[in-house]
């Protein structure tokens, strides 16, 4: 069984990212770059299923610029055994990953495809979704568990109720969630490994993919600021300042 | 201009979060109207035609529909879509399920998590866990948007009487399908509506100490939430998670009790109208967001505040 795995360069999560003063994007300069937190869960899955004997082969996916190479090896030190690098400059909205990877999905033909379920850049929270209704394949988004079967997948999400459990025909599409697994460290020698590890290049014109743009971001702005508070004494004032000041409670 | 809301149910009544979705889309201006999908869903259509200001529901009763499986409601959305110009859902595990897929079949991008409605084709959204606020403009003609629910007042309940038209339309991809779910019962308010929301976090220590949040809650008729670090070391399930990914919560009161105050969780609370951080550590970053911080150990402060209110 093969799995895709697709993984996204982002600003490391431990960055308090800040607007331009200007307005016009994030101030991005010199911020240090990382694999995003769900697809190093994505990666980690993967890897675990094959330790487990289900899975036979791993591709790391990214789409980006020439940066997301450092993430591809990155899961190739994680355990991926190739990786394929779409190269497109500037931002690519979900909808435009969503048909590049479809064309590596035609390419590859994975009977798993395991993606974050966000980004922690844009947060759109669309990709895997998208690529499951471009592909007709089942999703199982914000999974907490997985289980592959004979020709099928169980998965628990986690809903806004508690968890819900469905079954998918494969291939299908997961997309983890924080509690899927929690994700190793690379060590030394598999760094040094994942440097002789395969890594092709694709341009979005040999996937025949036109990259588009669907929404445009014309400003930034930091959220409105929180008055500063006060620190009360104890219980007792607290109580009485929620009661006659903020009066929230009777 | 047409709208069609995708109401967020469970087949016998409609969710409050179908209201702040239909108060997004009266931003937007035009005719709207609500799909009910489901199965055996008459009683949430017949709730929704109540709401006053919509020109007609629409039921499609299925049971391909009755689990909200995305496979099934995205191929009913996408071709109902058809008619309209803007297709809104509430930015719940719902709907952030099967909306994408909706904009991958009509080949639209999708608009995630909108806070307010500029004009009919610009939105403004939360971007890098909240921490920058973007104002995006749509070039598709049909839009598909998700809506977060804090972030607009809900459309009132009752007052109006759209007619329901049936739709006999039904899809099933036939790739997934439901095998259970584990919903958690409680007599408590649900944490996404409740006006009073208390949280506990690491500084719980254990799950059992969360009991010390639940006499509070009940004077307060408040629901309990936890932080993502609560949650991973397993005191509360996951559908207690308030934050970036998990609940978005702006009640009237939220009180964070032994939570130091991550980001990830900031994302989730900080529209909070009144906010009380009670925690032993003083440079907890949860004090910089607090209305009235209290520096206390938790473990005497909490029945301490139960007693008192």
């Amino acid at each position: 069984m093969k799995a895709l795995v697709a993984v996204k360069r982002v600003v490391d999560y431990n960055v308090k990212v800040r607007a331009k003063s200007d307005g016009s994007d994030v101030d991005l300069n010199n911020v240090k770059m990382a694999i995003n937190p769900f697809c190093e869960i994505a990666v980690e899955e993967a890897v675990r299923l094959k330790e487990a004997g289900t899975v036979s082969e791993i591709v790391a996916v990214s789409v980006g610029g020439s940066g997301c190479q450092e993430q591809i090896r990155t899961a190739l030190a994680l355990g991926a055994d190739r990786g394929i690098h779409v190269e497109v400059d500037g931002k690519v909205e979900p909808l435009s990953v969503a048909k590049l990877l479809k064309a590596v999905v035609q390419q590859e033909s994975p009977d798993l495809v395991i993606m974050g379920k966000q980004s922690i850049d844009g947060d759109n929270n669309q990709t895997g979704q998208m690529l499951g209704a471009l592909t007709g394949m089942g999703q199982g988004t914000f999974a907490s568990e997985i289980k592959v079967g004979e020709g099928s997948v169980e998965v628990i999400r986690e809903v806004d109720g508690g968890l819900q459990t469905i079954s998918l025909k494969l291939p299908a599409i997961i997309t983890t969630d924080l509690r899927l697994n929690e994700p190793r460290y690379a060590s030394l020698p598999n760094i040094m490994k994942a440097k002789k590890k395969p890594l092709e290049t694709f341009t979005p014109e040999q996937l025949s993919v036109e990259v588009k743009t669907h929404v445009t971001q014309s400003s930034v702005a930091p959220p409105p600021e929180r008055a500063a508070g006060i620190k009360v004494e104890d219980v007792a004032q607290l109580v009485d300042k929620l009661r006659n000041e903020a009066k929230v409670i009777s | 201009m047409k709208t069609l809301v995708i109401a967020e149910h469970d087949n016998a009544s409609l969710k409050i979060a179908t209201l702040n979705a239909v108060a997004a889309a009266q931003a937007l201006g035009g005719d709207i109207d609500i799909l009910v999908a489901g199965a055996g869903c008459d009683g949430a259509a017949q709730a929704a035609a109540q709401v006053p200001g919509i020109s007609k529901v629409i039921c499609a009763d299925n049971a391909a529909y009755e689990h909200q499986l995305a496979e099934n409601i995205s191929l009913l959305v996408a071709e109902l879509g058809a008619d309209y110009d803007n297709l809104l859902a509430a930015s719940t595990a719902n709907g952030k399920n099967f909306m994408p897929r909706v904009a991958a079949l009509l080949d639209v991008g999708q608009i995630s998590d909108i806070l307010s409605v500029e004009s009919a084709d610009t939105f403004t959204r939360p971007i890098y866990a909240g921490n920058v606020i973007a104002t995006v403009t749509s070039s598709d003609a049909k839009k598909v948007i998700t809506v977060r629910t804090t972030a607009f007042d809900p459309a009132p309940a009752e007052g109006g009487a759209a007619t329901v038209e049936n739709c006999a339309a039904a899809h099933d991809a036939g790739v997934s399908a439901f095998i259970r779910e584990e919903v958690a019962v409680s007599d408590r308010p649900e944490l996404t509506a409740a006006s009073v929301v208390i949280s506990g976090g690491r500084g719980m220590q254990n799950g059992d100490n969360f009991s010390l949040l639940e006499g509070i809650a009940d004077k307060l008729n408040a629901a309990i939430g936890a932080s993502r670090a609560a949650v991973d070391a397993g005191f509360v399930p996951n559908d207690y998670q308030v934050g970036q990914t998990g609940k978005i919560v702006a009640p009237d009161l939220y009180i964070a009790v032994g939570i130091s105050g991550a980001i990830q969780h900031l994302a989730g609370m900080k529209d909070s109208k009144v906010i009380v951080a009670i925690n032993k550590d003083e440079d907890a970053p949860i004090f910089q967001v607090a209305d009235y911080g209290l520096v206390a150990d938790l473990f005497e402060a909490l029945p301490a505040l139960e007693a008192a209110l």
